[in-house]
């Protein structure tokens, strides 16, 4: 089991509460994932020569208290790049304006332990081992701000409980899913993406979805394609929630074992494992409220 | 007969359940207003006596399961597993079920308004359901005795390995399950029809139903099948 929360508003104004809306709907899905929770959020999107990387230092020797401010000198003595760094304990996020594989290369050679969460020009991603409250004030998710996020709730059944297997997952740029359910085939999708190049950091099954769908995208399918794609090759079951930069995207396997429930406004769409994670949104009652049909694409536009 | 609110806002769920388990037994309270239901989980469930309960919003999980001798009526949406095993009365959701809805019911008739999901009906045992929309996928999968009423269309497999109960449907039907078939509606189907709509309050015409029962080929092992199933 596990909770899947996604929220994308409509009206600008409310930009600047996505965090605070969205908290109370990561805490109601405590009971259907109790032991990690995360989030991607994307916001305005940098300047075409800019990225921005997410990391997280927890697996590190340091943990919370590493020397954030020190990884910028060592790459501006290293590479050169004056890179500006957010930090919030465990976490920080990384910009510059160089290309994004040069830079992790060199934090991959250089510091092994740290983890890489995202890259792009949009998104942030926070996760962590922790019931979602924890998790949630950890990072202070109240104060994001963005046009709309993509969370998650864990209840481990396919691989051991650790930050690096915690939701959301990442491949290439800008591209999230989280997952409800387990799939059957995750290691065939493995060994046909491995010799494509594509590499893999955990042995987590919802890995596989996600890098396989970001392939698809970048070998050039429109999302709709690539989903389509995902139905024919991704066999068990799931409840799927994507973020880019500009969508949402939620897709459910033909059986809809695990469940899904959309309210949308003229303020915004909310999505959630159940409805208990909608119910404090401003003017649900007057929502409308729908099931989210096995098999469908629904596509929501930032 | 008295009337009660409980607000599930400023009330924890348990205070409503034990109510309904052992006051609502004394037979003075008669109708039970639920406010901010939430989308909580079993919700008015294990009823045993002839009470009145209004949800007033959206339930999650099993609301009025095992009912029986209860009216439960919903009047937004109702999560998995609604009415499931219900044994008598009625359980009356006006927006949309999740999937499971009636599962294994015993008795009683639940009446959906709205679309109902995957596996509606699933092993039916006596119990009757309307649905005023479509049924999802795998409904009445091996459901034993009752009967369903689908207005709207029903997704495919429908009425797999069905035993003795009966199905009938208004609109299309994606795929019939193994062992389903169609059959000619006779004069009493459609005074069931016409009896169960008037018990659920919607307005078709009998006439325009199609019923589906069991072939009885999977009733018996078959040595000449060749193990094909």
């Amino acid at each position: 089991m596990c909770g899947i929360v996604g929220l994308l508003v409509k009206t600008p104004a409310l930009r600047e509460k996505l965090g605070e809306l969205m908290v109370p709907m990561l805490i109601g899905m405590t009971e259907r994932g109790p032991d990690s929770a995360g989030l991607a959020v994307f916001g305005n999107p940098l300047a075409e020569t800019e990225r921005k990387i997410s990391l997280y230092s927890g697996l590190t020797e340091d943990g919370a208290d590493f020397n954030w401010l020190g990884l910028t000198h060592e790459l501006k003595a290293h590479l050169g790049v004056s890179a500006s760094i957010t930090p919030k304990g465990n976490h920080a996020i990384l910009g510059f304006d160089i290309a994004p594989t040069v830079v992790k290369r060199w934090i991959k050679e250089h510091h092994p332990k740290l983890h890489i969460l995202s890259t792009g020009r949009s998104i942030d991603l926070y996760k962590d081992i922790g019931t979602p409250a924890e998790v949630a004030a950890r990072y202070g998710f109240a104060g994001l701000t963005g046009s709309h996020l993509v969370g998650h709730t864990r209840m481990a059944t396919e691989s051991a409980v650790t930050p690096d297997r915690a939701h959301p997952f990442t491949a290439g740029e800008d591209f999230c899913l989280v997952h409800n359910g387990s799939l059957s085939n995750p290691n065939g999708i493995r060994r046909m993406l491995e010799p494509r190049g594509i590499t893999f950091e955990t042995d987590n099954d919802t890995e596989a979805a996600c890098r396989f769908l970001e392939w698809r995208l970048r070998e050039g399918d429109d999302l709709e394609t690539a989903l389509q794609k995902g139905f024919e090759e991704l066999d068990g079951f799931f409840t799927f929630l994507m973020g880019t930069p500009d969508k949402l995207a939620l897709i459910r396997d033909p059986f809809a074992c695990k469940p899904a429930v959309v309210a949308e406004t003229d303020d915004y769409v909310a999505i959630a494992s159940e409805f208990r994670s909608l119910a404090h949104l401003p003017g649900v009652k007057h929502a409308t409220v729908f099931e989210p049909a096995p098999e469908e694409m629904y596509v929501w536009n930032a | 007969m008295e009337r009660l609110t409980f607000d599930l806002a400023a009330q924890p769920l348990r205070e409503l359940n034990t109510f309904l388990h052992t006051g609502a037994k004394e037979g003075k309270v008669g109708h039970v207003t639920v406010l901010n239901p939430d989308g909580a989980h079993n919700i008015a469930v294990g009823l045993d006596c002839p009470i009145e309960v209004e949800v007033v919003g959206h339930a999650g999980y099993y609301a009025g399961g095992m009912n029986k001798s209860a009216t439960v009526t919903i009047t937004g949406s109702a999560g998995t597993g609604v009415a499931e095993n219900m044994m008598s009365g009625k359980v009356h959701v006006k927006g949309f079920a999740s999937n499971g809805a009636g599962a294994s019911a015993h008795g009683g008739l639940l009446v959906i308004e709205g679309d109902a999901g995957l596996r509606c009906g699933i092993s039916l045992k006596g119990g009757n359901i309307v649905v005023g929309g479509s049924v999802g996928s795998f409904s009445a999968f091996m459901a034993q005795a009752g009967r369903m009423v689908i207005c709207g269309d029903a997704g495919d497999a429908l009425g797999d390995s069905l035993y003795e109960a009966v199905l009938y449907v208004k609109g299309k039907v994606k795929s019939l399950g193994a062992d389903a078939q169609y059959e000619e509606m006779t004069e009493a189907d459609i005074a069931a029809v016409a009896s169960l709509l008037d018990q659920a309050g919607l307005d078709h015409d009998p006439k325009a139903f199609r019923r589906i029962a069991s072939q009885r080929s999977l009733y018996h092992w078959n040595a000449d099948a060749n193990q094909e199933y």
